[in-house]
């Protein structure tokens, strides 16, 4: 049982803070923030030498580079900063002790050393095995053990987030449901599980094949099981950043969801069907069924679809009832016009909801329907939507609430506001920019996860178009533009909890008289209005352009392929 | 009806949550759900047709 001295009151959002929890919500935050800086990093020379005008690395780099990037960024920085917002999600929220602390940092070890054996392993030179490490393409035997420690670690971290609902439940720190964030945290938990799950059941045996124990991996197989970690994991970051805006919007406007209903279903249809998305990666694969490609990437992802658009919804309803409610109710737009542009936080929500909805989701359903996969399967369309969801989406919603995490947790005034301001709009202008360009280049053909996109060396040469030169180009550009947003939000997060005024020191553990401006974000209860003028004109332009890209895509396919 | 109203008991005593509420508001089931689910119908279905493809000779 905690005592009373393990919490603190925060003197601005009126939450309870349980303090073993806040030290592991700061390491873990720490920690991701280093592997996103690392990851970065790499991705920018991978941009720079997709760019054929500069071409700068050499192919084994090159390769080196995409391995490193795409384990930092997929797994260490994401993942890192999904055991905070669960730590968060969890103790904080609900006002509870953290459930086995010992623990939180014994995963937070294992993930630790983990991420860093993996990257050593890359950086050898004996592992570039791309992020996917399909077999029978065999990396050091301390790539594969570095993964399954991360792994390990991050499910006892996750256990840690279930036994504190547990703790919470039995000790009446809260009382009917769950709040919403915290519900959504649980969605990406649920997904956690089954990630992790089928990362242990593909990367323990790979790791025995790697060490001569086991003589042969089936690369079918191993694909099939691989995806069910390497797509689920983009999963948690949905159900995570989908929880950050919630919490965003609720913690700096006090804005509550339109309807608790309406958006657990939404979280609920995560839970069923989200994470069968993943056999959008396996459409061209021979040996498995049109029936299981068509039910789990079609039927039952557009019910996970359904409740992506639902968020799309809601949270900007939420945000414009919020407005409203403070009498911003001039014309459809004045809420909107009025909002906090200024706050980074906020900037990075509204930035991540609006790109990850045109450019993450309207691509991730094109690229499920089986027929339309066909047109760009395997080519840089693939990292361009991903990058419009896991960069644009979920990156930029973790640095947007790391601007809050600052302030609320570390207790330290953020450094540089005026860089802290840009950074959202630089970072996501950037990102954007390279899901964009990858995307064109790759509806032009180009392959993904290749140093060369002109195949100069091939024995069948393909002709790029020249457009494709140009999109390159343009996604190097957009790299440079978004690591500088990198480079600027890694500046002011450091320096701010290194150098950052510190804010007034910890109240008593005692609930304050007066309702805490972030109460919202940890009670049950929803604006029940659907009067949003705004947010209804905003969700029609989303369908208009949704409609018209799939009719598009339809049409494209029906010139590459014409019926004569 | 407001989001926080619950059914009116039908023989008096505590009034219980709709059904609905009773799922969301019980985390294990929906662990169970989110994993037995991609597990049957993902990796289950696919594995299940990968082993009856013939091995080449």
């Amino acid at each position: 049982m905690a005592t009373q001295a393990q919490f603190r009151i925060c003197p601005d959002t009126g939450l309870k803070v349980h303090l073993p929890a806040q030290a592991l919500i700061k390491a873990n935050a720490v920690a991701a923030v280093v592997f996103l800086a690392i990851g970065g990093l790499f991705g920018l020379s991978v941009a720079l030498t997709r760019w054929p005008a500069v071409h700068l690395l050499p192919a084994e780099w090159f390769y080196l580079a995409l391995t490193a990037h795409g384990a930092d960024v997929l797994l260490f920085w994401i993942i890192f900063f999904e055991m905070a917002v669960l730590y968060f999600a969890s103790a904080i929220l609900l006002g509870s002790r953290l459930a086995a602390p010992k623990m939180g940092w014994l995963a937070f070890i294992l993930m630790l050393v983990g991420a860093v054996t993996a990257n050593i392993a890359v950086l050898q030179g004996e592992s570039s095995v791309m992020f996917t490490s399909y077999v029978p393409m065999k990396a050091a035997p301390h790539f594969y053990l570095g993964l399954i420690l991360f792994a390990v670690g991050a499910l006892i971290g996750v256990f840690v987030f279930f036994g504190t609902l547990i703790v919470a439940k039995d000790e009446r720190t809260y009382e009917g449901s769950i709040p919403l964030v915290t519900f959504g945290a649980l969605t990406a938990a649920i997904i956690a599980v089954f990630t992790i799950a089928c990362g242990a059941i593909i990367l323990v045996p790979t790791f025995l094949w790697s060490i001569g124990i086991i003589s042969h991996i089936d690369p079918l197989t191993y694909k099939v099981v691989w995806w069910g970690m390497g797509h689920s994991s983009q999963q948690i970051n949905v159900s995570a950043h989908v929880a950050v805006w919630y919490a965003i919007a609720a913690i700096v406007l006090g804005a509550k969801p339109l309807s608790e209903k309406v958006s657990r279903t939404a979280f609920f249809f995560y839970i069923l069907f989200l994470q069968l998305a993943s056999a959008h990666h396996l459409l061209v694969e021979p040996g498995i069924s049109s029936e299981w490609k068509i039910f789990n990437t079609s039927y039952a992802m557009y019910l996970a679809v359904l409740g992506s658009m639902i968020h799309g919804l809601t949270v900007p309803g939420s945000i414009e009832a919020a407005q409203r409610r403070k009498g911003y109710t001039n014309g459809i737009f004045e809420w909107l016009r009025k909002a906090p542009w200024g706050n980074p936080a906020f900037a990075g929500m509204f930035l991540s909801l609006v790109m990850f909805g045109f450019l993450g989701g309207i691509t991730g359903v094109i690229l499920g329907t089986e027929q339309l996969n066909m047109l760009m399967h395997n080519t840089l369309y693939v990292p361009g939507h991903f990058h419009g969801t896991v960069v644009a989406g979920t990156t930029l919603a973790f640095m947007a609430m790391t601007y809050l995490v600052v302030p609320l947790i570390f207790r330290r005034e953020l450094v540089l506001p005026r860089l802290a301001q840009w950074q959202p709009y630089l970072f996501g202008i950037g990102a954007a920019g390279i899901s964009l360009f990858m995307m064109g280049a790759g509806t032009l053909g180009v392959a993904r996860r290749h140093w060369d996109i002109t195949f100069t060396d091939a024995r069948l040469s393909f002709d790029v178009p020249a457009g494709a030169f140009l999109m390159m180009g343009l996604n190097g550009i957009c790299a440079i533009l978004a690591a500088l947003g990198g480079l600027a939000y890694v500046v002011v997060v450091v320096g701010s909890i290194l150098f950052g005024k510190r804010k007034d020191a910890p109240a008593p553990a005692a609930r304050p008289a007066t309702p805490p401006m972030a109460s919202p974000i940890a009670s049950y209860g929803g604006e029940g209005t659907l009067k949003l003028p705004g947010t209804m004109v905003l969700v029609s332009v989303f369908f208009v352009a949704f409609v018209l890209y799939y009719y598009v895509n339809w049409k494209y396919l029906a010139s590459v392929w014409p019926l004569r | 009806m407001s989001e926080s109203a619950r059914e009116e008991p039908k023989h008096g005593g505590e009034p219980r949550p709709p059904v609905m509420q009773r799922i969301l508001d019980n985390p294990f089931l929906l662990l169970f759900l989110g994993v037995t689910i991609p597990t049957v119908f993902y990796v289950l279905w696919a594995v299940m047709e990968l082993t009856q493809i013939p091995i080449a000779k």
